[in-house]
């Protein structure tokens, strides 16, 4: 049998568990809202405007470099489980490849884009 | 039908609902989170196929870096920003017309090939999948150009990406 | 004595068998008993969990020369008890203008994506749970989903609070998988496989040994990815209140509480795996399948430990900070290790095992003391400029 039928399994049960904790949470409750209850907590004060509130360029700049080194590193693994049957042209093709890489973070820390400025 | 098509046909279903649901939901972040369950339902197909490992990237690469950068790009913006006109305009039967054309050109090309009625080999027990991607990698005669390509896609990905933040600050 | 050997065999067998004689046929059987089994895996991680609840307490309290909970049962055994009747029979209040479906689901996807982990953790010899052969990217896969839940607990409460703890910690938590990636890479390259029983099977030698500066960058980002102190900014007591689980009450919160608690023991247990040889000690797993689990139980108690230490001993650090730390130290640190030991487990493959030990270490030590080197001298030049510019400054006044 396919084994991601088990891990199908593992995750059928892990919602089970967690909603079932909060349906008894839910069960045993009170339900008494009112508005001020309701409001969105800022330590007491009212709060002004909405929730959404403006970010910094920066986390995007920090998802893009993290999402080019994510898929690099994805692609390595396939390298790393066959690197000990295959001698060193397999390792010096990883190391090039680490070092383009490697290139591209040096790029971006030279460029100042690694700065929380 | 065998249980295996049946729970095919659900995951396939839900995952063409949830594509729906991401182009027609106005809220930018039900949009991509309706995108991450059409993903994960892209991951479970894979699972099914016994791609496992592609699987697991579809998850850790969409899921866990696509879909946070596209959430991360959306709060970038103000909740003014976002759109509340309407969502077609006045041509929109002409991309009705090429999909529903371009969908059938593909089900009357499809509807020939034998495949279908085709049941997969079984997986001999013991199959290291995983340790044979990384042998076609590495090997002089797979495909190693590609794989030293891909870095320098990456590379270039990179610089652009970079390129393109700096010159607007 | 068959029990003692293989006692999930036995007692699966047992329950097929009864399952047959209600005439069941025999797929929809073995899904039953797989079920059952995944739920009684489960139902014991989660009294762990409670129990993980008083021991964190007792630990904390210890670090800070206190006594912590002792008046409920023994030891205040029954403390975690009282607190989970107290979360069941709190109100459970959504905020003004929260995203109700993404709110609720939140939490969740939160503890679901800790219990998924233990799909692939090898308890003992004979129970390896699903021994995928792209574990440890599973695991990976699992924290997606877990940073997932939380820009969504954060994002849907309408809070600006919470939307500002969840964009730091998501910025922590995909920061650091890229140094815990490449990390993970190394036992990946010993063990020749990325499923979690080989890598188990080929640790004759602990891991840590051939490669101690590898496990601690994997400590580390995994301290970062659990979101504890240092890298608790998140939470930020002091200026964000709770962080991206501030609007939740009552059984919510507990569910993002008992899973952050599953999650550090939890990467205990990894940590185990990876390089402390999981179940396996002196062979005493062989004898019986119990040792093996209390052993890989009491490793992941040995991680989650350290975990603590370090949490309840570092003080916090600034997003700018922590960002640093990660991309300009810590991931190219882990990428030049990776290329090290690559190179070194090529050219020793043939040498013998003593060589080969003292041959990684050595890598080890070159390339911890050389990056610790170039921080150092970095890190003087800098003082160098903000002395000069104190030095001006006061030739002013």
């Amino acid at each position: 049998m396919n084994e991601w039928l088990y891990v199908g399994l593992f995750f059928i049960v892990g919602l089970i568990i967690p909603v079932g904790a909060i349906a008894v949470g839910w069960l045993f409750g009170p339900k008494k809202p009112n508005p001020i209850k309701q409001e969105t907590y800022e330590c007491g004060i009212e709060p002004v405007g909405e929730g959404w509130v403006q970010f910094k360029a920066q986390y995007y700049i920090f998802a893009l470099v993290f999402l080019v080194f994510d898929v690099e590193t994805v692609f390595l693994f396939p390298w790393a489980v066959k690197l000990g049957q295959m001698g060193l042209f397999a390792v010096a093709e990883g190391i090039v490849f680490i070092l383009i890489l490697i290139a591209g973070l040096v790029y971006t820390w030279r460029k100042g884009m690694l700065e929380w400025a | 039908m065998t249980g295996e098509q049946i729970f095919f046909l659900i995951v396939g279903a839900v995952t063409l609902l949830s594509a729906l649901m991401v182009v027609t939901s106005r809220d930018l972040v039900h949009a991509a989170l309706w995108l991450v369950a059409t993903l994960f339902g892209v991951a479970i197909v894979y699972a099914f196929l016994n791609a496992g490992f592609l699987a697991v990237v579809q998850v850790v690469v969409y899921i866990g870096a696509i879909a946070i950068l596209f959430i991360f790009a959306v709060m970038l913006t103000r909740r003014q920003a976002a759109d509340t006109g309407a969502a077609m305009n006045a041509n929109w039967w002409v991309g009705a017309l090429v999909a529903v054309v371009s969908f059938l050109g593909l089900a009357s090309m499809l509807s020939k090939w034998s495949g279908f009625s085709k049941m997969a080999t079984a997986m001999p027990s013991g199959f290291d999948a995983v340790g044979q991607l990384g042998g076609a990698l590495t090997s002089a005669d797979g495909y190693v150009l590609p794989f030293e390509v891909a870095s320098v896609l990456l590379l270039a990905a990179l610089v652009g990406a970079v390129y393109l933040a700096f010159n607007k600050k | 004595m068959n029990f003692w050997n293989d006692p999930l065999k036995v007692a699966a067998d047992w329950l097929m068998g009864v399952f047959a004689g209600w005439g069941m046929n025999e797929t929809a059987a073995n899904l039953l008993v797989a079920f059952l089994g995944v739920l009684l895996l489960i139902t014991i991680l989660m009294v762990i969990d409670i129990f993980l609840v008083w021991i964190e307490r007792k630990v904390v309290s210890r670090f800070q020369d206190r006594i912590g909970p002792n008046r409920v049962g023994p030891f205040g055994l029954i403390q975690p008890f009282a607190d989970i009747v107290k979360l069941m029979i709190k109100e459970d209040t959504t905020p003004n203008g929260a995203d109700k479906v993404v709110y609720n689901l939140a939490p969740i996807l939160s503890m679901m994506s800790v219990l998924i982990l233990w799909a692939v953790v090898p308890l003992a010899p004979v129970m390896l749970g699903v021994d995928l052969n792209a574990g440890i990217l599973f695991i990976i896969a699992a924290g997606s989903i877990g940073t997932l839940s939380i820009i969504m607990g954060g994002w849907s409460s309408n809070n600006k609070f919470s939307v500002i703890g969840a964009f730091r910690q998501v910025a922590v938590m995909v920061s650091f998988e890229i140094p815990m990636l490449a990390t993970l890479l190394i036992p990946t390259i010993f063990a020749g496989s990325m499923g979690m029983n080989a890598i188990i099977q080929s640790q004759n030698i602990w891991y840590v040994f051939l490669s101690p500066l590898a496990a601690l960058i994997f400590m580390i980002a995994a301290i970062a990815e659990l979101g504890r102190a240092p890298f608790d900014l998140a939470e930020g007591e002091s200026e964000l209140v709770s962080g991206y689980n501030i609007e939740y009450s009552g059984m919510k919160f507990g569910m993002f509480y008992a899973g952050e608690l599953l999650h550090a023991f939890t990467f205990g247990g990894f940590w185990s795996i990876f390089f402390f040889g999981g179940y396996r000690f002196f062979g005493l797993e062989q004898i019986s399948p119990a040792f093996g689990i209390l052993i890989i139980l009491f490793k992941a108690m040995i991680g989650y430990w350290v975990i603590m230490w370090v949490k309840y001993t570092m003080m916090r650090i600034r997003i700018d900070q922590m960002l640093s730390f990660n991309w300009k130290f810590l991931t190219p640190v882990a990428f030049v290790l990776v290329m090290v030991t690559a190179l070194m487990n090529a050219l020793l493959s043939s040498a013998s095992s003593w060589l080969y030990i003292a041959g990684m270490i050595l890598s080890n030590i070159i390339v911890a003391w050389v990056a610790l080197e170039i921080v150092r001298s970095t890190a003087k030049q800098e003082r160098k400029k903000v002395e000069g510019v104190k030095v001006v400054a006061e030739a002013h006044h």
